[in-house]
């Protein structure tokens, strides 16, 4: 039995599925950041362990890791501008959905010319 | 099912209390942060990246070495410190918004929040000391320099 009534403003398209994209994504980065830290704090024990912890994530796997939080946050942060110019912006909330596809375009902009970087970095050998 | 309806905003039912009268502006300074720590963070998080990962060996360059590299200068010292404090405080209110919106009773969003609260100070606190106590040669118990350290020279 839920407590609450499970109603919600948002009926699904564009706007739901931005925002649900813009909380799983922040999440992901949140806990990222977490153990980010703590593998960077390495320096502070010593030199081998910091390079040996970061050498074991230079693994294809590690890579396609590191291109997915990518992914993420290149989601989050255009979809952050969007969400700012939609509060800002007199026109922001008339075209929001617009906007969105701005967002995912950019982000198919970017993301393209980093995965071929970043991949042929990651399995083209060292 | 009636239950499950909710009134439209702005209905005539339903009344905006915009914090009229002297309460807590803590959430209209959340709010605003919330979007001012996100521009600057685009460009800190984008560099970050562009400098980690795609210059030179990419990912492959990481090593104590690139690390003692950027931290001998101020200017990526600040950029990362920066980084932390903002990130930090942005996820961390972030989730502090998620955790209010699922965690329907009061003792679990209690206890959600204190243990999001605490592993943000821990997080905040030890990236600070990092960045500002890094030493590129360090030394163990009796004086020695620690294998893969630079030291002068
Ligand atoms: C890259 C630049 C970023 C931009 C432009 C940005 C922008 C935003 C904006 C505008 C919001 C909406 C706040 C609201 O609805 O009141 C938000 C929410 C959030 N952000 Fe970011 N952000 C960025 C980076 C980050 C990072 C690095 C993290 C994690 C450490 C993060 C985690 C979150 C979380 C958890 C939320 C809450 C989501 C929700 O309530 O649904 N963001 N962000
Ligand atoms: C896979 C991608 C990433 C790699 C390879 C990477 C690598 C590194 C490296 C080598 C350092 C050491 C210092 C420096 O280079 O400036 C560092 C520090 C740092 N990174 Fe990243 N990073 C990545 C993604 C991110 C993201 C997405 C964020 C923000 C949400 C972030 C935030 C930080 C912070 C705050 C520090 C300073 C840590 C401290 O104070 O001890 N990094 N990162």
């Amino acid at each position: 039995m839920p407590t609450k009534p499970a109603g919600t403003l948002y009926r699904g398209r564009e706007g739901m599925w931005s925002w649900v994209g813009h909380r799983v994504t922040g999440v992901v980065i949140f806990f990222f950041l977490l153990v980010h830290v703590l593998d960077t704090s390495l320096v502070r024990v010593s030199p081998e362990a910091y390079t040996s912890v970061i050498g074991t994530y230079k693994i294809p796997l590690m890579g396609l890791g590191e291109a997915g939080l990518v992914a993420a946050i290149v989601f989050h942060a255009f979809n952050g501008l969007r969400i700012i110019a939609v509060d800002f912006w007199k026109k922001g909330p008339k075209y929001q959905r617009q906007l969105l596809w701005g967002v995912l375009a950019l982000w198919v902009i970017v993301m393209v010319p980093f995965l071929i970087r970043h991949l042929s970095i990651v399995f083209g050998g060292h | 099912m009636a239950s499950n309806v909710i009134a439209a905003p702005r209905s005539a039912s339903m009344k905006y209390n915009r914090n009229k009268g002297g309460g807590s502006k803590f959430e209209m300074f959340a709010w605003l942060f919330m979007r001012l720590s996100g521009v600057v963070l685009v460009v800190l998080i984008f560099g970050h990246l562009f400098v980690n990962l795609m210059v030179g060996q990419g990912v492959h360059a990481i090593d104590f070495g690139f690390v003692a590299g950027k931290w001998a200068s101020p200017f990526w010292q600040v950029w990362d410190l920066l980084m932390l404090w903002l990130a930090m405080l942005h996820g961390t209110n972030g989730v502090r918004t998620i955790i209010n919106d699922y965690a329907e009773k009061d003792g679990t969003r209690m206890v959600l929040k204190t243990v999001l609260y605490i592993a943000a100070l821990v997080i905040v606190v030890l990236g600070t000391l990092v960045i500002f106590t890094f030493n590129p040669c360090p030394l163990d118990a009796s004086g020695v320099p620690l294998p893969g350290g630079f030291c002068g020279k």
